[in-house]
């Protein structure tokens, strides 16, 4: 099956997700990053944050599971055992910070199909419970062509 | 938001201090279980050369995120990140041993933009060769 590029524009249901001070330390231990903002309140307070603030891509752990319900869409089409990684993108309009709950919003921002190969971007827009924009997450699949 | 970097203190060509970071096998198995992807190419040898790969790689997030430490721990605030983008260009392969793989990470600013804002180039690389392109971050200065 080919991807579905008539899909593009499609959104879907809002996932929510509670962001937590262990969370963040754990992703910031993950990656080895030591810094202060994501593991002391008080320095990330000192920074004018009002938690502790969440690393840059941390926001992929916000937006997981409503890109999985993407590319788990049966009308999408996509090859997910040939799928490789291509672009990634974040634009903040403010920090993720410890203690909030964020609403995402998934949609197929653009699908097509270039020398065989399926490229898919999902949009995932992370709001606050005010509905204020918190972050925008481009994530780029690549289904390789199958070989002969 | 509080960078501890001002708009003042940097121009075009301004270069962020490099870092290298090493990556172990253990490394790609804590990032997976803090960031939920259990994709088997990032742990499991014998898939990952069964499907072409020259052994297992680390995650493109996992480069992505230890990339853009050269900014974080320059500017100041992880806060003032606005923009974020890069490109997966080659695959970061972590071999079974001590050593592990080392990305070596550079930036400079390569735009100075309106409201305090500057663009900054990341040259990420693993023996030599560019794992990332085009990365890029935009970054809200004092």
């Amino acid at each position: 099956m080919a991807l579905n590029i008539e899909l593009v524009g499609k959104q879907y249901p809002p996932q929510t997700y509670e962001v937590g001070r262990e969370k963040i330390r754990e992703f910031a231990a993950a990656v080895g990053d030591e810094n202060p903002a994501y593991h002391d309140v008080g320095a990330a307070e000192a920074l004018g944050h009002g938690d502790l603030v969440a690393p840059p891509t941390f926001a992929v752990v916000v937006t997981r599971g409503s890109q999985l319900a993407v590319i788990d869409d049966p009308e999408l089409g996509l090859e997910f055992s040939r799928v490789v990684h291509g672009n990634q993108k974040f634009q903040f309009t403010r920090p993720i910070v410890a203690g909030e709950v964020l609403q995402t919003t998934a949609s197929v921002h653009s699908a097509r199909t270039m020398a065989g190969n399926d490229i898919l971007t999902i949009r995932s827009d992370v709001a606050d419970q005010a509905g204020a924009p918190v972050v925008s997450v481009f994530a780029t699949l690549v289904a390789r062509a199958v070989e002969g | 938001m509080a960078a501890t970097v001002g708009v003042n203190d940097v121009e075009v060509g301004t270069e962020l201090p490099p870092q290298s970071f090493t990556l172990l096998r253990v490394n790609l198995v804590k990032y997976a279980g803090a960031s939920g992807d259990f994709n088997v190419i990032h742990w499991n040898e014998r898939v990952a050369t069964e499907v072409g790969l020259p052994n297992v790689i680390a995650h493109g997030m996992l480069t992505m995120a230890e990339a853009v430490r050269v900014v974080t721990d320059w500017c100041g605030d992880p806060g003032a990140v606005i923009e974020y983008s890069t490109k997966f260009t080659k695959p970061v392969p972590v071999p079974d041993h001590d050593a592990g793989a080392t990305v070596d990470v550079s930036g400079k600013v390569i735009e100075v933009l309106d409201a305090g804002r500057v663009k900054v180039e990341l040259t990420a690389t693993c023996e030599g060769v560019r794992v990332l392109g085009m990365a890029r971050a935009v970054v809200q200065l004092a």
